[in-house]
């Protein structure tokens, strides 16, 4: 075969890619993903994109720090997480390509697209930054091909820092042999409040990235597409929350600005007030907590979206809200921990918090949505559990889910999934606020407002009229009502599906965002033979139901969770010391079975290769037994 | 109580709910310590409500954690007791969902300016129509006698036996010099006509209406006022038609200065001076932005709203 040139290319067909688009912050390369995401996606592909974002908003540029970026992995079929490493990369400076490199983020044999002004500049100092970023990432097969990215954008804008991007979009567009109408439209929507030149110069950069790499790159990569007859949308897991709060017909949503959770309330906040409602931003998380109760204890089904250390901080209001029965929902984005931990980045931190967060006993409903698609109908279902059983949800994403894209079935809207109009019709005299049916624990609603309902509410124990009571029975009653609440709501749930065979070796279980890279690995583990299933639970408090007997079909039970857990065999670590993932505690408590866990807290989705690999650990492990 | 049963008064009409007299507004009696001037506040509201003949559904009293807190479980209205310091984000949160119900929000001084004292700026800040009474008695009452942030200097306490060290905070100060707020009024518990006169007036203000409330706790501070109960001279009422006009105090408070509540210069001055008590309305403007009416939209049928929403699902469809 001839060697490869830009004339005759090398076209490398593959079932799915994963490329990277890597710069300093600020230089674009979120645009540039998002409109080369969008337009995969309106092809026909399936998409999961991951954003690279450093907690600060503009790092000194040209370090390893600053990298910024986007990870899109994309497919003919459904892409359900963002994969392993990248097999193609951009990248605006040797320096973030350089952190790219050291997170072992690009596959050996990784084609990487790199700016060629740092090379021979005229500064010594990039020069040498360059030759040893250089060296050090020639322990891998990448291979680099310098291209001319601020030059050739120079030739149409002043600054190329409003611009390189778009130049990149067009080497990708090229390369992946995108259909550039589809770009056009959406780069034409991003700028529509901008003069039309604004357009038309993106426009003009993307086609000149196309032609630099039409005329000078040696390859292309052919990832078929397979158009669909099914209404799709393609969003993030905060906007596709977001769109759930308008869907339930939420009408508050009370706030504090907190990473990574904020951009629901961005979403909302341009939204919410066409749907009759508002965006109240508060001065703490706890008085955004405190607004939404205020607003619920006025007859709304409230939201507060928050992250790991605003929820720390709301926790008192939440056991004020769960013994006062008011319906409340709150959006937890979790994010790293303790404390600041990993502002930007993806842990699946607070389930045991969630659960178990307050003092006293004080059920609640958690609930963690598994892909982007239920991040959308979480929320709505999470109104109509909280109005339903006056009580608390928690809804628990993540950073994977917040900012990763990916299209779903468009949702059938359903206007019964808004509240109802609040009954105000007269109570009688001695009318109880808390007349708890004695087996189910529920009870009606009594709404400021309603002639005869007049009550006070309070943290304080009380008996079924609201009156403050110290009777030892009152408060074991109301304690009892409340928790009842939970099992009842339990017996609406059907037990967890089981991914692969129903019995086997080894059950994965994992809760939440991670399902896509789970059962990407179980399935990996399967074609080579193992006996090997998953089961992804999604309602964490109650748990659903058979938990018990599904794993009793199994030899060996593992969960798998984005958090910190111990490792048998290190420095003190025995059985007796050994702290365990969130849900394995859980899980272990709750059916007395011995299960063991794989965790990992990069800070970073996990990868279906390192589920992969923990599963052929595990499976060597119980075999050597 | 009135022979009428409060729970069929809000289906007559109005002309019939003219019969509800202050004792109407009980729900049952206050279970403070006898000689706590929370009673006469409670009085006051009482008497208040009856004036303006609210109908008792329509009316909600929120409150924190503290002896002053526990008022709402005394009112025949809404109640809601909850916890501590953050009654005023409640408050907000209902009027912003209900602005057909009249809020008052009862608090304490450790309540509001200790536990609570970021919310107290920023609620100043939002003016969310409300009546916010401050029941200040310079101690912690209910965990039993602690040192408050208003506790005056030298005053000792079980969490400061030789006496405070600190000067203590002055909420009025405070108050008067948060941006956006709108209305600022202090009156005394043993002056019960100002302490009606003043809670009307901030009652009728649209916006945040903050009153202090001197008084004193029989139990840990029953002397922190009390040569301003013996003698009137060291007080002085602030007074102006604009102001608190309570009739029958001229005779014993002779000390009287014209005060025009819109004047936000004199009013600052006025607070931070320690020569007298003053009693009135130190500030009230009645023009600034008022939250719950910023912040108003007009409803959406649910039919419109899915409607609405399908078409924001088109610009995410691929």
């Amino acid at each position: 075969m001839n060697k490869p040139t830009a004339k005759n290319k090398n076209i490398f067909s593959v079932s799915e890619h994963t490329v990277e688009i890597i710069t300093n912050s600020g230089e674009g390369a979120q645009k540039c993903a998002q409109i080369f995401g969008q337009t995969c996606a309106k092809m026909g592909n399936g998409v999961w994109t991951v954003e690279i974002i450093p907690a600060e908003i503009e790092p000194p540029h040209h370090t390893v720090t600053s990298t910024s970026g986007n990870i899109i992995r994309f497919g003919t079929d459904k892409i359900t997480n963002w994969g392993d490493q990248s097999k193609l990369a951009v990248a605006f400076n040797d320096q973030v390509c350089l952190s790219r490199h050291r997170l072992d983020s690009f596959q050996d044999d990784c084609i990487i697209l790199l700016e060629s002004a740092w090379e021979n500049h005229e500064d010594e100092k990039i020069r040498t930054m360059y030759a040893e970023a250089m060296e050090e990432m020639s322990s891998k097969n990448y291979r680099f091909v310098l291209v001319p990215i601020e030059e050739e954008t120079l030739k149409v804008v002043d600054n190329p820092q409003h611009g390189k991007n778009m130049f990149a979009l067009g080497l990708l567009a090229e390369i992946y042999q995108r259909d550039v109408s589809i770009i056009e439209r959406q780069i034409a929507q991003i700028f529509k409040k901008k003069p039309a030149k604004v357009t038309e110069l993106n426009v003009q950069l993307v086609k000149n990235g196309m032609a630099w790499a039409r005329e000078n790159l040696d390859f292309q990569v052919d990832v078929k597409t397979k158009p669909t007859d099914e209404d799709r949308v393609v969003m993030n897991g905060n906007q596709a929350a977001a769109l759930g709060a308008i869907a339930a017909g939420m009408e508050l949503c009370a706030m504090y600005p907190i990473t990574p959770a904020t951009s629901v309330s961005h979403e909302l906040a341009a939204l919410i007030e066409n749907y009759g409602g508002i965006i109240h931003q508060a001065e703490d998380e706890i008085a955004a907590a405190g607004v939404a109760l205020g607003a619920s204890y006025g007859g709304k089904v409230a939201l507060t979206v928050t992250s790991g250390p605003g929820m720390a901080l709301k926790t008192e209001f939440l056991g004020l809200a769960i013994m006062t029965e008011i319906p409340l929902v709150v959006l937890d984005v979790q994010r790293g921990g303790p404390s600041t931990g990993l502002p930007t980045k993806v842990e699946q931190s607070d389930l045991l918090s969630s659960i178990y967060g307050q003092h006293g006993d004080a059920p609640r409903v958690v609930i963690a949505p598994r892909s982007i698609e239920e991040c959308f109908h979480a929320i709505v279902t999470a109104r109509r559990i909280a109005e339903a059983f006056r009580c608390v949800v928690i809804v628990l994403t993540d950073a994977n889910l917040a900012t990763g894209v990916q299209q779903f079935t468009r949702p059938k809207l359903d206007v019964r999934w808004q509240q109802q109009p609040v009954d105000f019709s007269p109570l009688p005299e001695g009318m109880r606020p808390y007349e708890w049916d004695h087996e189910t624990g529920l009870s009606r609603r009594v709404v400021p407002g309603t002639p005869g309902g007049q009550h006070t509410v309070t943290g304080l124990a009380h008996d079924e009229y609201s009156n403050v009571s110290y009777h030892p029975d009152s408060n074991e009653r109301g304690c009892k009502m409340r928790s009842r609440k939970l099992a009842v709501f339990q017996s609406t749930l059907m037990p967890p599906e089981v991914h692969g065979d129903e019995e086997g070796d080894l059950l994965v279980v994992g809760w939440g965002s991670t399902q896509g890279a789970i059962d990407e690995a179980v399935d990996r583990a399967r074609e080579q033979g193992l006996k090997v299933s998953s089961c992804q639970l999604s309602f964490l408090s109650p748990l659903e139901p058979g938990l018990k007997e599904i794993f009793s079909r199994f030899r060996k039970v593992m969960t798998v969770e984005i958090n910190y857990s111990d490792t048998l065999g290190d420095a003190y670590i025995t059985e007796e010391t050994r702290r365990m993932g969130q849900l394995a505690w859980l899980l272990r408590a709750h059916t007395l079975v011995d299960i063991d866990c794989w965790t990992s807290c990069p800070g970073q989705p996990l990868r279906p290769n390192d589920i992969y690999n923990s599963i052929i650990a595990k499976s060597e492990e119980g075999a050597s037994k | 109580m009135s022979s009428i049963p409060i729970s069929l008064l809000g289906l007559e009409d109005d002309s019939a709910t003219e019969c509800l007299v202050a004792d109407d507004y009980q729900k049952k009696e206050g279970k403070w310590c006898s000689g706590c001037g929370d009673f006469g506040a409670l009085n006051a509201v009482k008497r208040l409500l009856a004036k303006e003949q609210l109908k008792p559904e329509k009316i909600a009293f929120v409150s924190g954690i503290g002896c002053s807190s526990r008022f709402p479980h005394y009112v025949n209205s809404y109640g809601f007791h909850g916890i501590h310091g953050r009654a005023l984000p409640i408050a907000t949160g209902l009027k912003l969902a209900r602005p057909d119900l009249d809020v008052f929000v009862v608090t304490g001084d450790g309540d509001c300016t200790s536990i609570g004292a970021g919310h107290w700026i920023h609620a100043t800040r939002y003016n969310t129509n409300m009546t916010v009474l401050l029941l200040d008695n310079n101690i912690y009452g209910l965990t039993k006698n602690q040192t408050s942030p208003t506790t005056p200097m030298g005053h000792s306490s079980m969490t400061s036996p030789r006496g405070t060290v600190l000067p203590p905070l002055d909420p009025l100060q405070a108050t008067l010099g948060i941006t956006n707020a709108s209305f600022v009024a202090q009156t005394a518990d043993w002056v019960p006509a100002h302490l009606y006169a003043t809670l009307e007036a901030a009652y009728h203000h649209k916006g945040f209406s903050f009153v202090r409330i001197l008084q004193r706790c029989p139990k840990f501070t029953a002397d922190v006022f009390l040569e301003n109960v013996k003698d009137p001279n060291l007080t002085e009422l602030l007074v102006h038609k604009e102001g608190v006009n309570a009739p029958g105090l001229d005779k014993l408070f002779t000390n009287q200065r014209t005060h025009d509540p819109k004047d936000l210069d004199e009013a600052r001055l006025l607070a931070a001076r320690t020569d007298k008590l003053r009693l009135g309305i130190f500030f009230k403007d009645g023009s600034r932005p008022v939250y719950d009416e910023i912040r108003a939209v007009p409803p959406v049928s649910p039919e419109e709203k899915v409607s609405k929403l399908e078409k924001e699902f088109d610009r995410y469809a691929v």
